[in-house]
C-alpha cells in the first residue's frame, strides 16, 4: 500500500508505543490514587504535562488532556459559551473541521448568536471580516491553523490580533490539529486563548489530544465528573495516551525541519509530475501559504469517488478530504465556501504526506494517478 | 471477470456477492446512498439506512471484497422522490423501486461499469437471465413465490448482456441457508417491504412533509358525481385503496378513479374498479422489437399473470381485472419468459 492520505491518520511512530506500554498493565494506577502504582502513573501523566506544555509556549497547567480533536474543539467553544461570563456568541470561519462547524451549529440551536466567516477563493480569511462577525455578546472566535483539506495555512496570529484589538475580551481558538506536524506552533506566537491538538495526525496513537487554555480563560467543563484536570475535564486519566501524545510531539517537533524539507519535496514533486502528466489540473491548494504535506486538486471530467476507488484497486490511499459517517463521499464544505461548484468540488481529491513517506512510493503513486486518469478520461 | 455487486445489506445481495466470490470471479461491493432525510442524515428504517450498509459493509469485509458507498442521492431525489410526488399529484400511484431500477441501479450504475474496470453488474433479484446464440433471456426466479422480474421487466438486450443474477436460480430458503451457513448477519433479516424513503409506509404523511405545496382539497364523489365528502388532497390516494376514506356508507368502498385536474376522487362498489382494459406508455421489449396480439401480463408486483392483448398502445384484458391503478407497471410473459413492460397511463373503465 502507498499511503497518501496522512491528513486522515498517521501510523503510530515505534518509539511512541515503546514509551505507552508500560502504561497499560504495569503501571496501571488511577492517577487520582493514594498509593504507589497510582502515584507512579500520575507522576508520568504530569511529567508529561510539562514537556508537552513546554514545546507549546505554554505552562502544564494550561494543558487539558483530552480525548483529541473532536472533543478539544468541542470544549473550547461550548466551554468558553457556557461560561459565567456573560457572552454567548460563537464566531468561526467558514471552513473549519465538523468539529467545531457541528458544534457551532449546536450551539446555535440553543439560542446562541452565531456567525460563520467567509474566505477568499484559495480559502484565506481576511482579519477585517473576522472583526466584522464579532459582536458585543461574542465569546469566542474559532480560526484553524492548517485547513485539513487543502493544507492552507491561516494567519491565525493576525486574524487573533485583530479580534483582541477590537474586543480585548473575546476569546480566540485555534484548531492545530493539521498544523503541528509542519508548523512551529506557539501560543504566544498565535496569540490564542486556546488550541487544540490531537496526537494520530503526527504519528501518535488516537483518542488522545489536548486543549490549551491560557490561565485565566474562563471554562465551562463539558465533561463534569470527579474533578479531574483542575475540573476542567473529568474522566480517569489516560496515562497511556497522555505519554503518548508527548512522545509523538517530541518526536514531531524534532522531524519537523526534515518534515518541512523532505516531506515537502516529495509532495512538490508528486504535485509537479501530476500537472505535468495530466492536462487541465486545478489546485485548490494555493500556491503561497500552505503546509509542506497537503495537496488538494481538481482533476477536471473525473470524479473523485470513481478515481479513489481505482487507486484503492492499486493500493493507493487518497482520500477526498470529506466523507460521510457511511462512507460515501460528499460535498466538501471547504471547497463550497471557496466557491467551488459542487461539480467540480466532486472532482477534486487529496493526497497528504506524512512521517513515513518515501519519495519512490510518491512517484510510483504519481505514476499510477496519471495513468488512470487517461483511462478514465 | 471483474464483477461489481450492488449491496444493499439484505440477504439476497449478500449471497449474490458471495456467489461470485466462490465462482472465482474479482468482486466489487458497492451500497448506493440513495436518501437523506429532511435533516441531511440517512434514514434509520427502511432499505437504505446507515446500519443496511454497515451489514454490506461487514459482508464484504468476511468475504474480504474491496467495497464502496457511492452517492446518488442527487439522482434518486431529483429522478425517483421528485417522479414519486409528481405522478402522486397526478393522480397516480408510482411504483419507485421500479423508477430506481430504472434509472439509478441500470442506468446511472450500469454506465459507471468501465469506471471501475468491471464487466457486469450483479444484484439480489429473484430472476433469471439466459443467453442463447448472442440473445439473452430474462426468465422469472427459480422460487416463484420470490420472483421479482415484474420489477425488471423494462430491461433491454445491453442491460441484461451487462447484468447477473445469481441468486435467481436458488429458493429463498436456499439464499437463507447460504447467508446462513456463511454466519451472514443478514441471513435471519426481515425483508425489506415498504419503501426505502418512506420508511413507516406513511406514504401521505411523507407527501405532506416534502411537498405540502402539492395538496388540493376537493370532493369525494359517487361514480354518478354524487359528492360524498371531502379530501385535503388527492396526493396519496391510490385506486382499490379502501380505507381512510373518510366516508360511511353500508357497503364497502373503493377508490375507483381519481381526476387530477379536479382534485376529484371517484368512490364505487367493488364492481366498480373491474376495468377491460388498459392505456400503456414507455413500452419497452426485452429484445427491443416487440410485437402485438396475445400474451401473458402480470400488472402488480405479486400478483397472477392474466391473458390479454396488445394492440398499439392498448391493453385488453380477456377477462375484466380489479383495482389496477394508473401509474403501476405491466410486465409482460410468455411462460416463465418476460417479453417487455410498461407504464400504466389509464385504465378503461
Amino acid at each position: 500500500m502507498i499511503y497518501l492520505d496522512h491528513a486522515a491518520t498517521t501510523p503510530m511512530r515505534p518509539e511512541v508505543w515503546h514509551a505507552m506500554t508500560p502504561f497499560a498493565s504495569g503501571v496501571f494506577g488511577n492517577s487520582s490514587g493514594v498509593h504507589d502504582v497510582s502515584r507512579r502513573a500520575k507522576n508520568a501523566l504530569e511529567e508529561a504535562r510539562e514537556r508537552v506544555a513546554a514545546m507549546l509556549g505554554a505552562r502544564p497547567m494550561e494543558i487539558i488532556f483530552t480525548s483529541g480533536g473532536t472533543e478539544s474543539d468541542n470544549l473550547a467553544l461550548k466551554g468558553a459559551v457556557w461560561s459565567p461570563r456573560d457572552r454567548s456568541g460563537v464566531v468561526a470561519v467558514a471552513t473549519e473541521h465538523e468539529a467545531i462547524l457541528e458544534t457551532v451549529d449546536f450551539l446555535r440551536r440553543l439560542g446562541s448568536p452565531t456567525a460563520l466567516v467567509n474566505v477568499d477563493s484559495e480559502g484565506f480569511v481576511d482579519s477585517e471580516a473576522a472583526v466584522d462577525a464579532t459582536g458585543p455578546n461574542t465569546a469566542v472566535v474559532s480560526v484553524m491553523l492548517v485547513n485539513n483539506e487543502t493544507g492552507l495555512i491561516q494567519d491565525v496570529g493576525a486574524v487573533a490580533e485583530a479580534v483582541k484589538r477590537s474586543d480585548s475580551d473575546v476569546y480566540v481558538h485555534t484548531d492545530a490539529v493539521q498544523g503541528f506536524a509542519c508548523e512551529d506552533v506557539d501560543v504566544g506566537a498565535l496569540n490564542v486563548d486556546m488550541m487544540t491538538i490531537t496526537a494520530h495526525k503526527f504519528g501518535g496513537p488516537k483518542g488522545t489530544g489536548l486543549l490549551y487554555v491560557r490561565e485565566g480563560t474562563e471554562l465551562e467543563p463539558v465533561l463534569h465528573g470527579g474533578g479531574q484536570e483542575l475540573g476542567r475535564r473529568s474522566g480517569t486519566h489516560d496515562v497511556a495516551g497522555a505519554v503518548g501524545l508527548a512522545r509523538a510531539m517530541e518526536l514531531a517537533v524534532a522531524d519537523r525541519e526534515r518534515f518541512r524539507s523532505q516531506i515537502g519535496q516529495i509532495r512538490a514533486d508528486f504535485e509537479k509530475r501530476l500537472v505535468a502528466g495530466i492536462d487541465d489540473v486545478v489546485l485548490n491548494t494555493p500556491r503561497v501559504g500552505r503546509s509542506s504535506h497537503h495537496l488538494n486538486m481538481r482533476i477536471p471530467g473525473i470524479r473523485n469517488e470513481t478515481l479513489l476507488m481505482r487507486l484503492d484497486q492499486r493500493g493507493v490511499a487518497a482520500s477526498a478530504g470529506s466523507a460521510c459517517q457511511s462512507g460515501a463521499a460528499t460535498v466538501s464544505h471547504v471547497l463550497e465556501a471557496m466557491g467551488l461548484t459542487p461539480a467540480h468540488a466532486r472532482e477534486s481529491l487529496r493526497f497528504s504526506f506524512g512521517w513515513t513517506s518515501t519519495m519512490d512510493e510518491s512517484v510510483e503513486a504519481a505514476d499510477i494517478v496519471v495513468e488512470l486518469v487517461e483511462k478514465l478520461r | 471477470m471483474k464483477v461489481l455487486v450492488a449491496m444493499s445489506g439484505g440477504v439476497d445481495s449478500s449471497v449474490a456477492a458471495a456467489l461470485m466470490k466462490d465462482e472465482g470471479h474479482d468482486v466489487i461491493g458497492v451500497t448506493l446512498k440513495l436518501w437523506s432525510g429532511s435533516d441531511g442524515q440517512a434514514p434509520t428504517a427502511g432499505c437504505c439506512t446507515v446500519s443496511d450498509a454497515e451489514d454490506a459493509r461487514r459482508v464484504a469485509a468476511e468475504l474480504r471484497i474491496p467495497y464502496y458507498v457511492l452517492d446518488y442521492v442527487d439522482d434518486f431525489r431529483d429522478g425517483v422522490v421528485a417522479r414519486f410526488v409528481h405522478d402522486y399529484a397526478s393522480g397516480l400511484t408510482p411504483n419507485p423501486c421500479i423508477e430506481c431500477n430504472r434509472t439509478v441501479k441500470f442506468d446511472r450504475l450500469l454506465k459507471r461499469l468501465d469506471d471501475f474496470d468491471c464487466e457486469v453488474l450483479v444484484t439480489g433479484h429473484h430472476a433469471r437471465s439466459r443467453e442463447i446464440d448472442g440473445f439473452w433471456h430474462l426468465l422469472r426466479g427459480a422460487d416463484k413465490a420470490k420472483d421479482q422480474s415484474y420489477v425488471l421487466s423494462m430491461l433491454t438486450q445491453s442491460e441484461l448482456s451487462s447484468t447477473r443474477f445469481p441468486v435467481g436460480d436458488l429458493l429463498k430458503r436456499d439464499v437463507r441457508r447460504i447467508a446462513a451457513g456463511m454466519g451472514m448477519r443478514s441471513a435471519h433479516k426481515p425483508e425489506s417491504m415498504d419503501i426505502c424513503f418512506v420508511g413507516d409506509g406513511d406514504y401521505r404523511g411523507f407527501l405532506e412533509e416534502i411537498a405540502p405545496d402539492v395538496f388540493h382539497p376537493g370532493p369525494l364523489v359517487d361514480t354518478a358525481g354524487n359528492e360524498m365528502g371531502s379530501h385535503d388532497g388527492i396526493v396519496g390516494f391510490t385506486v382499490g385503496q379502501r380505507r381512510g376514506l373518510g366516508v360511511a356508507v353500508g357497503e364497502p368502498r373503493f377508490v375507483v378513479r381519481i381526476d387530477s385536474e379536479s382534485a376529484t376522487v371517484v368512490l364505487g362498489s367493488r364492481d366498480d374498479l373491474l376495468v377491460s382494459g388498459v392505456e400503456l406508455c414507455d413500452v419497452t421489449w426485452t429484445d427491443g422489437v416487440g410485437g402485438t396480439g396475445g400474451l401473458m401480463v402480470q400488472y402488480r408486483a405479486h400478483g397472477d399473470p392474466v391473458a390479454a392483448s396488445l394492440a398499439g398502445s392498448t391493453l385488453m384484458f380477456e377477462e375484466p381485472q380489479p383495482a389496477i391503478a394508473p401509474g403501476q407497471t405491466v410486465a409482460f410473459y410468455d411462460g416463465d419468459e418476460v417479453l417487455g413492460g410498461a407504464l400504466i397511463t389509464s385504465t378503461n373503465l
